[in-house]
């Protein structure tokens, strides 16, 4: 099993808190600041935990990175976790948001601001690529072995990326698959076990 | 910008509410369906409005679900914000912690751990699929080299992102991307 995280949110205000700064520093996307504050600064999730919360995050509608939010304020707070965590991650972004929104006019004319925005946009890109490869260690031991586990992660970025076929329909096939494996392996694990 | 009477926002709500439970992966999923809808049926948005809305979202900081925000701002003010940010969100938000509280309840069966351990890879491969995804939209050479060194130094150092994100800035300020 996965070691234990090392810490955990003291209250609901600190969920709030720690969920406006990285949400206030994901620019082009919060998804990685969001693993690394909470896994390697933080340290209320290991890598794998992290992975198992944003899988689960993935395959219900929503925003990947709301979910992940929603989930981990749920599990130490509840409601008022939940809504805590979220509210850090929507409220302060939210005014920056729509104030830029006001001024965007004028503000996008400049090829100075058009340039900056391409540039945080390829390094935005290379953040979330990053956090993958980071994240890819956390497999090393999974119960479904390592072929599988690179055939299912191939799969899948052959289907997205490169032959950009819609999300929904890799994540049910290949899920499927993933999930029909995985309770394979386990299943005689556990009776290994016994 | 119009104001929004409530004969047009509780229609535009209920659209937004039905998006939320069909933004598998993220409210960009149903980008479409909201360019139909705004821009297509009801007319509160033009094109430029529609693409400048999600460009901002994204160089923002903050979740990216932000755009839906700057889609009903642009076409209603204030008002036209609240709307489709609620609706969007409301939906989705209570059905993830329904989810997930059902999973926790039964975390140690064995359904539950198969789908964590089948999903994982998969998981994993898709972040790295965004990242692709978002270089392929503007292939040049100095984008992806930018976006190379980004994903090495992300994922071989602990360097703060910030200093990733204000390198790429000033790199397009100066015109290097």
């Amino acid at each position: 099993m996965a070691p234990e995280p090392a810490a955990r949110p003291s209250s609901p205000l600190d969920l709030f808190v720690t969920f406006t700064l990285l949400a206030l520093q994901g620019f082009g996307g919060v998804l990685a600041v969001t693993q690394r504050e909470l896994c390697e600064r933080k340290r209320w999730l290991t890598h794998a935990q992290f992975v198992e919360v944003l899988s689960i995050g993935q395959v219900l509608p929503g925003p990947n990175v709301v979910n992940v939010a929603l989930i981990i304020g749920d599990r130490y707070f509840g409601w008022r976790g939940a809504f805590s965590a979220l509210a850090g991650m929507m409220t302060l972004p939210l005014v920056i948001v729509l104030a830029l929104a006001a001024l965007y006019v004028e503000f996008a004319q400049l090829a100075a601001v058009a340039g900056a925005l391409r540039g945080m946009a390829a390094v935005a890109a290379g953040l979330i690529i990053g956090t993958a490869l980071r994240l890819a260690a956390s497999l090393r031991g999974t119960p479904i072995g390592g072929v599988a586990a690179i055939a299912l992660a191939t799969a899948s970025f052959v289907a997205v990326a490169l032959l950009r076929w819609p999300l929904v329909w890799v994540l049910l096939a290949l899920g499927a698959v993933g999930m029909a494996w995985a309770w394979r392996c386990l299943a005689s694990r556990d009776r290994a076990a016994r | 910008m119009t104001t929004l009477t409530l004969a047009e926002a509780l229609p535009l709500f209920g659209h937004f509410l039905v998006m939320s439970l069909l933004a598998i992966g993220g409210a960009i999923v149903v980008a479409p369906e909201m360019h139909r809808l705004m821009v297509g049926q009801l007319h509160l948005l033009d094109d430029a409005q529609f693409n400048a809305s999600i460009a901002l979202a994204q160089a923002a900081p903050g979740p990216n679900v932000l755009f839906v925000a700057v889609l009903g701002y642009q076409a209603a003010g204030l008002a036209g914000a609240a709307v489709t940010l609620a609706g969007i969100m409301l939906p989705s938000t209570l059905l993830t912690i329904g989810a997930t509280r059902w999973a926790q309840a039964r975390q140690h069966r064995i359904g539950i751990r198969a789908f964590k351990a089948g999903l994982a890879p998969i998981t994993i491969a898709l972040l790295a699929a965004t990242g692709w995804v978002l270089t392929a939209q503007n292939p040049t050479a100095p984008v992806i080299l930018l976006t190379a060194i980004t994903a090495l130094l992300a994922w071989r150092t602990r360097i703060h992102v910030l200093w990733l994100i204000a390198a790429g800035a000033v790199a397009g300020a100066i015109g290097l991307v």
